[in-house]
């Protein structure tokens, strides 16, 4: 019993080390991005990574979860006879919520899982104690690029994603479903304000920081949490995207019912 | 120029290290054998302030690695090359870009100096015309010579060698020794060369030094160290001698 107990508190204190090397991780990687240089070409790099070559998926997600909120929208408000504000329901859904979130997932699932991989492979072949052995500081080369490259693309891609679905509800609603452009539209502009707007971008803004500091942390600590070989690299990226999808959900929670 | 103290180290409950103490004067390599898993790798890390120790200290031309901190640390590490065991060199840059990397940014110097000096450093290790290869596509014997190069590209006044041969065949691995011997004629750095291969390198290095349950059980010049009659240092050089043969 007593064996139990004490095996049940070396968990616990593991937990709460890893938990606290994991905010050290971030902490330093926020400090790092004060302190010039930035290496500018990586962070190209990452941008191009995360955010443009997101783009597609983002805009196939976006049309159809747009497309299906036109469906389930449209049939829901018309049994009240509100299938007027169908535009308000679609954009506010996606503003507010689905944008940041879908995007945000499908980030992690394509940009995520690869970071991950990448410096884990970097951790396991020694090419970050190289880097460490040249003097150089892994977190501006690794670290810092993702975090600043997946902050500024995550916005821009949940822009995207909103935008892209707002139209696909519209093609269904409108152009299917039977509701007028004017009304779908111009609803749309009396009910859906800019806080809206804003609370979607900071739920992106900070969405691309969990990405990023995941994906990076599960990385940088392969072979050290997730066990050697190819092996501690698939874990990292699978605990990377796991993760970082159920913070994900978890933040979207308490800034939605805390912060707004 | 390297001095290990009283170094103690344990991974897991399990002592690593129980109070390893060495000397390395300035230009003179030492080459450090012992039995696989023995902690050979952990006391290079030691030495390049990768894994602090957790008691007694390495002290680098006077100063203490293990406490080192930001730009003190950094200074050390300048001075410092390493070569891993498996070259670790960066997968998605190509052999130049790779010699380039720690010109490119640890100094000031012109594109052209750059490849002036990469393209020298690539050829004194006999790498002329992979420049472009990936790491990928090139064999083991290039990949340790592309890492070697990279490593002594800044004139380092101190090399680490983790088991530069180890996974070559004999003919490239001779020629990987004969290329660090050359190397070490030209630029007289201070080096730990840890090895299996005891035979091969007792040519070109000045002492031997055997680690054996956590401390350093034997130590000598390579003629002393290979007419020793310590039995584990015999057991050892057999072991040594059938894995060569």
């Amino acid at each position: 019993m007593f064996e139990i107990i004490q095996r049940f508190g070396a968990a616990t204190i593991e937990y709460i080390r890893r938990m606290g090397v994991m905010g050290l991780f971030l902490f330093k990687a926020v400090l790092f991005m004060g302190i010039p240089p930035l290496k500018f070409v990586r962070f190209l790099k990452q941008i191009r990574f995360i955010g443009m070559q997101s783009v597609v998926v983002i805009l196939l997600t976006g049309a159809f979860s747009g497309m299906v909120l036109g469906f389930q929208g449209f049939y829901s408000l018309s049994r009240f006879g509100s299938d007027a504000f169908l535009g308000p329901m679609v954009g506010l859904a996606l503003i507010k919520e689905l944008g940041p979130v879908i995007s945000a997932l499908m980030v992690t699932g394509r940009a995520g899982s690869a970071i991950a991989a990448e410096i884990g492979i970097m951790r396991m072949s020694e090419q970050i104690d190289a880097l460490e052995l040249m003097g150089l500081n892994p977190y501006r080369y690794l670290v810092v690029p993702n975090l600043l490259a997946a902050m500024i693309s995550l916005p821009l891609l949940t822009a995207i994603f909103d935008v892209v679905g707002i139209f696909g509800g519209y093609l269904i609603g409108g152009k299917l479903l039977g509701v007028g452009a004017g009304t779908y539209f111009g609803e749309m502009a009396s009910y859906v304000e800019m806080s809206d707007v804003m609370e979607g971008i900071y739920k992106s803004f900070s969405f691309g920081v969990i990405i990023a500091w995941v994906s990076c942390f599960k990385g940088y600590y392969a072979g050290i949490f997730t066990g050697f070989g190819s092996e501690g690299v698939s874990r990292a990226t699978t605990q990377a995207v796991v993760l970082s999808s159920v913070l994900i959900l978890v933040w979207d929670y308490f800034m939605t019912s805390i912060l707004f | 120029m390297i001095q290990i103290e009283n170094l103690h180290k344990s991974f897991d409950g399990k002592d690593v290290f129980r109070g390893i103490s060495l000397d390395i004067p300035k230009g003179l390599i030492l080459a450090l054998i012992g039995r696989s898993g023995c902690g050979k790798s952990v006391l290079l890390k030691h030495v390049a302030g990768l894994i602090k120790p957790e008691k007694g200290r390495v002290v680098v031309d006077g100063r203490e690695m293990g406490t080192a901190r930001g730009k003190a640390l950094t200074a050390l590490r300048d001075r410092l090359g390493f070569l891993f065991q498996g070259g670790a060199l960066f997968d998605s840059m190509n052999v130049f870009e790779n010699v380039a990397f720690p010109l490119r940014e640890k100094t000031r110097l012109s594109h052209n100096l750059i490849q002036a000096r990469v393209l020298k450093e690539l050829e004194n290790v006999g790498l002329s015309g992979s420049e472009y290869k990936y790491p990928s596509q090139i064999s083991g014997g290039m990949v340790k010579r592309a890492a070697l190069a990279r490593s002594l590209v800044g004139d380092p006044e101190i090399m680490l060698f983790d088991e530069p041969t180890t996974g070559l065949d004999p003919v490239t691995g001779q020629s990987i020794i004969e290329l660090i011997d050359s190397c070490h004629q030209r630029l007289r750095f201070t080096g730990i060369m840890v090895t299996h291969e005891i035979g091969r390198v007792s040519p070109i290095v000045d002492r031997i030094a055997m680690l054996h349950e956590g401390v350093i059980w034997a130590e000598g010049t390579p003629s002393r160290f290979l007419s020793s009659e310590d039995p584990v240092v015999r057991a050892f050089l057999g072991d040594a001698v059938k894995e060569m043969t």
